[in-house]
């Protein structure tokens, strides 16, 4: 007799990194597009997937908090800025700005700011012990506020309303993340690689470093939600007192959801600072939409699954190149009607009105996301001609 | 003391807005366990429809308040019927980011419509002030502690002895048994979410006429609603009489800490601090007591 391709008969095989041949298969494909896909890719094309991977960092910390520990928290968008802004001073060069920095090595404020969100994300997960539910994130929400506050207080480190800038270089293991390509074309084959009129730019370099951290800290989450402590964050999500009684630290478990999360986040946020290279520490730029996004990501992904968030940041990140391709239709422009110095229908407008639409429209139709479509997908082929 | 009176008036209007906006969080939350991003987008759009009936149409301002208000219950009535009725039994975080879905849309449609910002809702009060010794207050500030006053009593009294009030009570604690009990629970969810329209467009429409701190009429008094956030938090989630003492405490610190920033904040502490003062007295009050002032302190049971 043979089993159902899927069926699980044993509980270590429920926990197997690669469950099968076909996953394994998928990996090998997945790094292979890694290594390829920045060659071929131009530059606006190139800065879609680094905003995709920082969010797809920050998301999946928001995930492993959000969706197993079941702690909703809309305060990512501090952690981001606090990223940023770290990597903004520790890394930008003293002589090359007015405002001085210190010049650190990539690897240095990176670890840095995992420490300093780390450390915050122990503060801020202290509180959660003893709120639940909505006053949670209304919480996390204050201390977004809180942390802009200070941080655009700090002159020296955000430059106040003036704002700063970001590191030019990023220099890790010798190479240079931020211009791969140097001063010589890269080839491929007979061809120095070209699109268009640009060489390989500051973002394809930095989409292979932001992408190889999306690999490890996806292996990490997946390797923390299949093992004991997920099982735990897992158990105190869907009833903390029970998982309580049966002898999970309630303490381990949420401030432990918290640090990490914390600190993917502010990681996120340094990538996000080498990506956009000049920011303000206010309410426009980190305020409640930034946060929003992020939780927008990980249900438009599909809430407490693995690669969820990686197909909710690639997807959220494309959705501004879609609607530039809507408002660029000839029969669309028509009907903006915006007249300078008036009121009208604008290309932003329509940009607006579109992404809130489809973020309602998708909700109302797939409330599981896309981990939910792909679910269905695969449930389908799995359990084939029994199927309606 | 002339100082701190004038001061005390003026966060007692913006406390007072805080109140209403806030009942409208409040209802949204006991009717259906969400909290209402939109809401925040109801207060501007309800400002500026108050404007557009007073300036574009001519009409009285209190004419214009009454237009506002019916248009604002439609408003929600229409959002709950479009939008949050489809999300019924779909996870908490989906139906959350649906409200936000609503309250981005706001934005682009008001500034398609009106030019924003504009200078404020004209009031038959203009810019007279009432004296009472050295003290001067705004006669719009007063006017908004006043509608306040009266739209929240008349509230409390509807909540308390009507049959539809008990029906609301009824279904806050639970809505099958509610159903059971021959309660229209749909119809309870309209009435809800056409409150807090209604007082979103008060609201808005005080916040648009400048009563309390100056902030004119434009997209940007939807970042001012959202302070009713830490206001509800600090009140209780479920509590509408938490509203009003989390909106007063809120508004009144918030202007008081602005007042007096310059003659005692030490040099260390940056300007903008009454801004993020809200969130950090919520902050407080939760760390002391996690279900706010007035909240349901929820039995955890096994």
């Amino acid at each position: 007799m043979t089993r159902a391709r899927g069926m699980l008969r044993h509980y270590a095989q429920d926990v197997r990194l690669v469950r099968s041949p076909s996953g394994l298969l998928s990996v090998v494909a997945l790094v292979a597009l890694f290594l390829w896909l920045p060659l071929f890719v131009n530059d606006s094309w190139a800065g879609i997937f680094v905003v995709a991977g920082y969010s797809a960092i920050a998301a999946l910390g928001l995930n492993l908090l959000t969706g197993y520990t079941g702690l909703p928290s809309l305060g990512t968008a501090g952690f981001i800025a606090l990223g940023a802004f770290t990597a903004s001073y520790f890394g930008r060069t003293a002589e090359s700005l007015p405002e001085g920095g210190l010049g650190w090595p990539f690897w240095q404020y990176a670890l840095l700011a995992l420490a300093l969100g780390a450390a915050v994300g122990f503060i801020v997960g202290l509180p959660a012990l003893r709120l639940r539910g909505v006053y949670l994130s209304i919480a996390t929400l204050a201390l977004v506020f809180v942390t802009l506050y200070v941080l655009k207080s700090w002159e020296v480190l955000s430059g106040g309303n003036s704002g700063a800038s970001m590191p030019i270089e990023v220099k890790l293991f010798g190479l240079n993340f931020a211009d791969l390509g140097g001063d010589d074309d890269i080839f491929l084959g007979d061809l120095p690689f070209r699109n268009g009129a640009e060489l390989f730019s500051r973002n394809h370099s930095l989409m292979y470093l932001v992408w190889a951290v999306v690999g490890v800290v996806g292996l990490l989450c997946r390797n923390i939600v299949r093992s004991r402590p997920g099982r735990a964050l897992q158990a105190v999500r869907d009833r903390d007192v029970a998982a309580a009684v049966v002898g999970v630290s309630l303490f381990r478990a949420k401030v432990g959801a918290f640090v990490i999360s914390s600190a993917l986040a502010t990681l996120a946020g340094v990538f996000y600072g080498l990506y956009i290279q000049y920011a303000v520490a206010d309410e426009a730029s980190f305020g409640l939409p930034l946060s929003i996004q992020f939780l927008a990501i990980i249900v438009v992904g599909g809430i407490g699954t693995t690669y969820g968030p990686i197909l909710g940041a690639l997807l959220i990140a494309v959705i501004p190149k879609f609607i530039g391709f809507l408002s660029d239709l000839p029969l669309i422009k028509e009907i903006f009607t915006e007249t300078p110095g008036d009121v009208g229908f604008s290309e932003g407008n329509f940009a607006a009105i579109l992404y809130a639409l489809l973020i309602i429209v998708g909700l109302i139709t797939q409330p599981h996301g896309l981990a939910g479509i792909s679910r269905r997908i695969g449930g389908y082929f799995r359990s084939w001609p029994l199927v309606r | 003391m002339t100082k701190f009176f004038q001061l005390l008036a003026s966060g007692l209007a913006l406390g007072a807005i805080y109140a209403l906006v806030c009942l409208g969080f409040v209802v949204i939350y006991r009717a259906t366990g969400v909290i209402n991003f939109a809401q925040a987008g109801l207060v501007v759009l309800g400002a500026f429809m108050v404007y557009n009936a007073t300036f574009t149409w001519g009409l009285s301002f209190w004419l214009a308040l009454l237009v506002g208000m019916l248009f604002g219950a439609a408003l929600g009535i229409i959002i709950e019927r479009l939008v949050l009725r489809q999300m019924v039994r779909q996870p908490l975080h989906a139906i959350l980011l649906v409200t936000v879905g609503v309250l981005l849309l706001v934005e682009p449609i008001v500034t398609t419509i009106w030019r924003s910002p504009q200078p404020s809702i004209d009031t038959p009060f203009e810019l007279d002030k009432l004296e009472i010794g050295d003290v001067r207050i705004l006669q719009i500030s007063i006017a908004a502690i006043v509608i306040a006053a009266i739209v929240l009593a008349a509230f409390f009294l509807f909540f308390r002895y009507t049959k539809y009030g008990v029906a609301m009570r009824a279904t806050a604690v639970d809505q099958e048994a509610a159903l059971m009990q021959g309660i229209n629970v749909n119809g309870i969810i309209a009435l809800s979410w056409a409150i807090a329209g209604v007082v979103a467009v008060l609201g808005g429409a005080m916040l648009g006429a400048n009563a309390g701190p100056k902030t004119g009429l434009g997209v940007g008094i939807g970042i001012i609603a959202l302070k009713a956030l830490p206001a509800m938090v600090l009140g209780g989630l479920d509590s509408p009489g938490g509203a009003v003492v989390g909106g007063l405490v809120i508004g009144v610190a918030e202007v008081l800490a602005g007042g007096y920033y310059a003659e005692f904040a030490p040099a260390w502490l940056k300007p903008g601090f009454h801004q993020v003062l809200p969130w950090i007295v919520m902050l407080v009050v939760l760390l002391v007591r996690p279900y706010g002032l007035f909240g349901t302190k929820k039995v955890q049971r096994l």
